[in-house]
Formats: structure tokens, C-alpha cells, sequence
């Protein structure tokens, strides 16, 4: 009874609703001008109330039906593009809130008997309450797609393994370490060591900011990890304050190779590859030399 | 009942696990190798276990064990070719298998006994 009520209201005042929200939303502040243009502004408002009153004739008034997925659909698609134009959540919200004046207008104009006025109202208010709401839930569910996604980039963009040279690997650390992130450090540098059959590889925490128990186990169990495929590690980038930590800690490190600088450590891989570093060929210094060097 | 084959190598065993491992073929290869030891007076042992794709905390102490049952019998132990889940697997354990020595592949790990040998 009330169903078929509202949605004949909906389907034979639809114009005049929809002329009074258009002009009502052109009034208010909420709808942002600054934003919005008007064509797009009166189609989102056509849209939004083309699908109501289609759902309307259902006959449910769940805003959770089936018949309602339409209208569901159309305001995600709203509440993701007012997202991106730099709308708050609230303004969209409100933009579905103040369809309800139209709407009580007409209600109040067309009833005949004043009993079902409170009824209707009743209605209309709890429809586009939950329609409201679901806005501002599309809006906060996108934002956590986006920080998953960020979360998840920074995580692989943040643990690069490097190949130094034939043999030798680094892994510059930087940021904090967490179980999560020493998970993915590990699994790509173990990888990497089976790749390139390297035999020894430089952990750099230059970049580590603070070293606390649970970090420097993190750090023992790769080294460990790696130890066990057959690869040696060292730990280099250790400053001053963390060593003093370290120590303070009680944490042992004994077990592993560690040096101050990336170099220091590059310089021990290079000797146990049978390796080293020299200047480049210098002429053997005679007369000949000197008179080309005073071109 | 299968068996792990157990190769000679001049001075040396070679041991090569292509199968998931269970118990009771871990206690076999236990049996065989310590006798192969002995009869042969190997010095040496690698154990390749680049086709292991699953370990428990059972197969890890087995490992362990054999390490130090071989360095009783006078023969050092190389486990080569690890593979990285197989190796955070140990370590999440809690088994770092302190006392056996690694190496990346075969060749490497038979390098890696010459030069203890020739010590």
C-alpha cells in the first residue's frame, strides 16, 4: 500500500521533484560549483532520481534488495568520480540527503488523508539515509584500496637486490623492518642467490633508522637463511648509535661478518673472491713519459 | 623398500635426495651412510638436497645428525643446494644447523671438501 504509494508519487511527480532538487542543489553550498559544472550536476541529479524511481516500482524499499543494486551501482560510480574531483565524502552524502525536501514537499502537497503523511516521510527518510551512507562507505572502501595498493608498491619497491659484482650481492635496507617486510627482503635475496650463484652477500642498513631486538633477529635469521643455501653475509652500514644499541641490547652478533661502510664490506668480498682493487696500469715513469705529460 | 643411493667419489660420498623424504627413509639413509663411511673411510660427505622441496623439524635434525655422526667418523659434511623456502623453513624452526657446512651447488660443495681435505 505505502509501496505503491511512494512509487506513484515518485513516477508522477518525478519532474517537478527533480526541477526543485536541481534548483535546491543549485542554492546550496554543499554542492560546491567550484567543482561541478552545471550539466553535470543536473545529470547526476536525473540519474540518481531515474533510478530511484525505477527501483520505487519494485515495491521494496530495502535499500539492500536486489531490485536497489542499480541504484547502489550508480552511486559508487558518483561517490568515486566526486572522489577524484575533490568532493568530501560529507558533500556527497548530502547531496543524496537533499533530495528528501522535493520529496516531502510533494508528499505533504499530493496526500489527501494527513495520517500517511508521518508514514511516508518515515519512509522516504530511512531510503535515503541508507543511500546516503553507502556514498560515504564506496568512499572510504576506495580509500583503503588505494593505501593497500601503495602498502603493497612500497614493499616491493623498497627491497631491490643489487649485483655488485660477478659473485657478490648487496641488499640496501632502508626504512624499518617488520616480520612483513623481512619476510619479502628474505625470500627475494635468497632468490637472487640461487639465481646468480652468488656466494656472498652485504645486508647495508645505512638506511635502518632505529635497530631493536625483533630487527636484529630478523637480520641473524636472513643471514642464517643464507648461510644454510651455501651464501655468506655481512652487515655493513652500522652506525655509531646502533652499535652502541646493539651492544646495550645484549643482542650477539658475533656470528656474523659486520663492518662500518658498504666499501669496507665490498672490499672483504672482493678478497674472499680472490679478488682486488687496483690503480689503473701506471706507465713506468722515464724521459719519454715526462715530455707527453708537457704537451 | 626404496633406498637413497649412495655414489663414491675418489675420497668422497655423494649423496643425492630426489625424493620427499619420511621417516623412515631418513633413518635408512642414517644406516647406509654411516656404514659407507666406515667401510670406505670416506673424508668426506655432500648431500645434495637441491630437489627437496619440503622439510620438517624431523628431516632437519637428520641432517644435523649426520653431520655429526660423520665428523665422528672422521668425514666433514657439505649439504649443497638448498633451496630458499626450504632454508626460511629451517631457520623459522629455529634449526640453523649450526655445525654443517653449505654450499651453493655441487661443484662448489665439492670444492669446498678438497680444500678441507688438502688442510
Amino acid at each position: 500500500m505505502r509501496q505503491t504509494r511512494l512509487a506513484d508519487l515518485f513516477r508522477e511527480q518525478h519532474d517537478v521533484i527533480l526541477a526543485d532538487w536541481i534548483k535546491a542543489l543549485s542554492d546550496s553550498t554543499a554542492a560546491r560549483r567550484d567543482l561541478i559544472g552545471d550539466a553535470d550536476l543536473q545529470r547526476q541529479a536525473r540519474d540518481f532520481l531515474g533510478a530511484v524511481t525505477r527501483a520505487m516500482t519494485s515495491g521494496e524499499l530495502d535499500v539492500n534488495a536486489i531490485a536497489w543494486d542499480p541504484v547502489r551501482e550508480l552511486l559508487a560510480r558518483l561517490s568515486r568520480s566526486r572522489a577524484l574531483q575533490g568532493f568530501k565524502p560529507s558533500e556527497t552524502a548530502t547531496f543524496v540527503f537533499s533530495l528528501k525536501e522535493p520529496v516531502f514537499t510533494q508528499i505533504r502537497r499530493t496526500s489527501t488523508q494527513s495520517d500517511t503523511v508521518g508514514d511516508d516521510m518515515w519512509a522516504v527518510t530511512t531510503l535515503l539515509d541508507g543511500l546516503g551512507l553507502y556514498t560515504t562507505e564506496v568512499f572510504q572502501k576506495t580509500r583503503e584500496e588505494v593505501i593497500a595498493r601503495q602498502q603493497q608498491e612500497m614493499l616491493e619497491l623498497s627491497t631491490p637486490v643489487v649485483t655488485l659484482w660477478q659473485g657478490v650481492l648487496a641488499l640496501p635496507l632502508i626504512g624499518t623492518l617488520d616480520s612483513a617486510r623481512t619476510q619479502v627482503v628474505m625470500e627475494n635475496l635468497l632468490q637472487r642467490i640461487v639465481d646468480t650463484g652468488s656466494m656472498i652477500a652485504i645486508l647495508d642498513i645505512t638506511g635502518v633508522p632505529t635497530v631493536d631486538t625483533l630487527v636484529a633477529q630478523h637480520l641473524l635469521k636472513t643471514v642464517a637463511a643464507a648461510r644454510l643455501m651455501g651464501a655468506d653475509c655481512i652487515i655493513s652500514g652500522i652506525r655509531p648509535q646502533i652499535a652502541q644499541t646493539i651492544v646495550h641490547l645484549g643482542v650477539d652478533l658475533n656470528s656474523v661478518t659486520t663492518k662500518a661502510t658498504l666499501a669496507d664490506a665490498f672490499a672483504v668480498a672482493l678478497s674472499r673472491a680472490g679478488l682486488s682493487v687496483a690503480p689503473a696500469a701506471a706507465k713506468p715513469a722515464g724521459p719519454s713519459d715526462s715530455a707527453v705529460a708537457a704537451h | 623398500m626404496e633406498r637413497i643411493p649412495i655414489l663414491k667419489m675418489g675420497p668422497f660420498l655423494l649423496v643425492t635426495i630426489q625424493v620427499d623424504m619420511h621417516d623412515r627413509l631418513a633413518m635408512q639413509l642414517q644406516d647406509d651412510l654411516t656404514t659407507r663411511i666406515a667401510d670406505t673411510s670416506a673424508r668426506g660427505v655432500l648431500i645434495d638436497i637441491s630437489a627437496l622441496e619440503m622439510v620438517d623439524s624431523f628431516i632437519g635434525r637428520m641432517l644435523a645428525n649426520i653431520a655429526g655422526m660423520s665428523r665422528v667418523l672422521d668425514a666433514e659434511t657439505v649439504v649443497v643446494g638448498m633451496r630458499p623456502a626450504v632454508a626460511i623453513t629451517l631457520v623459522e624452526l629455529g634449526m640453523s644447523l649450526t655445525g654443517v657446512r653449505t654450499a651453493l651447488d655441487v661443484e662448489r660443495g665439492m670444492a669446498l671438501l678438497g680444500s678441507a681435505q688438502r688442510r
